[in-house]
């Protein structure tokens, strides 16, 4: 295996983006990233793309070719994948990709994550995403996704003690980085009174204690890391990537409070990148619910099991602490549009590690994690990235 | 849904057979065609194996945005039902008030409508769950 550096990275703004296609959002975060990396078209060996539903949510499955004709790359013949794992989508389209590099398959590589919810129904939406579950053996019976997340959001408190402020500082912490995101979706400030006093979704889960549904798309340029350097000053290596399944239902896991397909992931990134919980500066991790979080900096190993709710309360996990969780407001803020939230997320780290992200600039960051979900845990997938390089 | 879809696992959903592996007797619900501890030495060998329908709330939450098929529930009691180590069911907590769900609380299987397709279409029956 050789390794890999990202050259490029691209985002639309992240929002209920009514005036515009799939096919322009994918186009926009692609463009946006062969710019950034500054190669050409025909340098191009594939694309892969991640998407959860376009099928439900725009009527269009096949997106990939889809993509790559309005891109302008059909006539060069350009290869390109679809990639579906429900919220860890994007992930997976980055994995992907970066193993068609580092197996010397491909040399340069274009990722996209996309994704357009806000077409359909609110409603309709929601089922969609529950669909992410085991549909006949969950949802059918009227579980929603929410629900799902809110039954482990009781479970915690149950077992640990964890409180529904706890929860909330979760939002708090994400609005106020996503204020100092220009492509974020909410660029607003919220106060713990207003995110525990919200209307409930499903108890103890509040409105504001949800991402909301989205549309956006992101994108990376991969090429091989000895290469890297004739493409840009300051290329980010992946240092590591690990992926672990788990049981679909949530009934049937091993502990309601432990994500263990997290727990896995987060092992097998480490031991490959050579590092440790304690070597990360950034995370972006999976916040689609306000528990979600907690769970990830415990399954990660940022935090001990039990005690994610009270580092997020003491602010440990804010913007330049021990850790920064999410600076760039996570699903909860920047967007929740599924298939593009992996290769998002990838995108924050590259930046904040490239050291231009601005006012919510992490300092003196050298490793930089993303942890994405897809269903109640089923399919989890981290990377990690160094930067400095 | 589509019909046969939920005609396909009417036994379960109406009578809450699970199965049990053959080789080392570990039940599962909902019914399971290969053992996840013996793989392979299981294929063939799980048998059907009806559960009582009584069993202990592990956690649960009440819904208030709901999907359209359960609009007219809300607020509504959503549950995971554990029936015995290690076999679990998720399901509706019917004719008790969301403030009186408890974790821990003892529950029993009723067989009620889930739900139905439009005004004219098929109605669906399976499990609900009951304070015992």
């Amino acid at each position: 295996m050789r390794e890999v550096a990202v050259i490029g990275i691209g985002e639309t703004k992240f929002g209920e983006l009514w005036d515009k296609s799939f096919r322009e959002i994918g186009i926009e975060a692609g463009l946006l990233a062969i710019q950034d990396a500054g190669i050409k078209g025909n340098e191009i060996d594939a694309l892969y793309i991640g998407n959860m539903s376009a099928g439900k949510f725009i009527d269009q499955e096949h997106i990939a070719p889809l993509v790559a004709d309005y891109v302008g790359l059909a006539g060069q013949n350009l290869p390109a994948t679809r990639i579906e794992a429900a919220g860890a989508s994007g992930g997976l389209a980055l994995s992907s990709a970066y193993m068609a590099v580092a197996s010397e398959v491909h040399d340069i590589v274009v990722v996209g994550g996309a994704e357009k919810m806000t077409d359909v129904s609110e409603v309709y939406a929601q089922e969609i995403l529950a669909s992410t579950a085991d549909q006949e053996w969950e949802s059918v019976f009227g579980a929603t996704f929410a629900g799902l997340h809110a039954m482990i959001a009781r479970r915690h408190m149950h077992e640990y003690g964890t409180t529904k402020e706890q929860l909330a500082q979760v939002a708090v912490k994400n609005h106020k980085n996503g204020a100092l995101n220009p492509n974020a979706q909410y660029r607003k400030e919220l106060s713990l009174e207003i995110v525990i006093s919200a209307p409930m979704v499903a108890e103890p889960l509040g409105l504001f204690d949800c991402a909301p549904l989205s549309d956006g798309a992101a994108a990376l340029v991969l090429c091989p890391l000895d290469r890297a350097k004739s493409y840009t000053d300051k290329p980010v290596r992946i240092a590591s990537c690990g992926q672990a399944g788990d049981y679909m239902a949530l009934h049937d896991r091993r502990d309601i409070c432990v994500m263990d397909a997290t727990v896995v992931a987060g092992k097998k990134a480490f031991k490959y990148a050579g590092i440790g919980p304690k070597d990360i500066n950034l995370a972006e991790v999976n916040d689609n619910y306000t528990i979600s979080e907690i769970l990830a900096i415990e399954d990660l190993g940022f935090f001990k099991k039990g005690e994610g709710g009270k580092a997020t309360e003491e602010e440990r996990t804010a913007l330049n602490s021990e850790i920064s969780v999410n600076p760039s407001g996570g699903l909860k803020a920047r967007g929740q549009p599924v298939g593009a939230t992996g290769v998002a997320q990838a995108v924050e780290v590259v930046r904040q590690l490239r050291g231009e992200a601005g006012k919510r600039q992490v300092k003196e960051a050298r490793y930089g994690l993303a942890h994405n979900v897809g269903g109640t845990g089923s399919t989890v997938i981290v990377h990690i990235f160094e930067g400095g390089i | 849904m589509a019909i046969p879809r939920f005609w396909r696992e009417i036994p379960s959903r109406y009578n809450l057979i699970g199965t049990e592996c053959g080789n080392c007797g570990k039940k599962f619900f909902p019914p399971r065609i290969i053992c996840p501890d013996c793989h392979r030495k299981s294929v063939g060998k799980m048998k059907n194996v009806r559960f009582k329908g009584t069993g202990e709330v592990v956690t649960y939450s009440v819904i208030h945005n709901a999907p359209k098929a359960f609009e007219m529930q809300v607020p509504y009691i959503i549950a995971i039902i554990e029936f015995e180590k290690g076999v679990r069911a998720t399901g509706q907590i019917i004719d008790c008030e969301p403030k009186d769900v408890k974790i821990g609380m003892k529950v029993v299987s009723t067989f009620r409508k889930i739900g139905e397709d439009g005004k004219s279409g098929v109605i669906y029956y399976g499990y609900k769950f009951k304070p015992a």
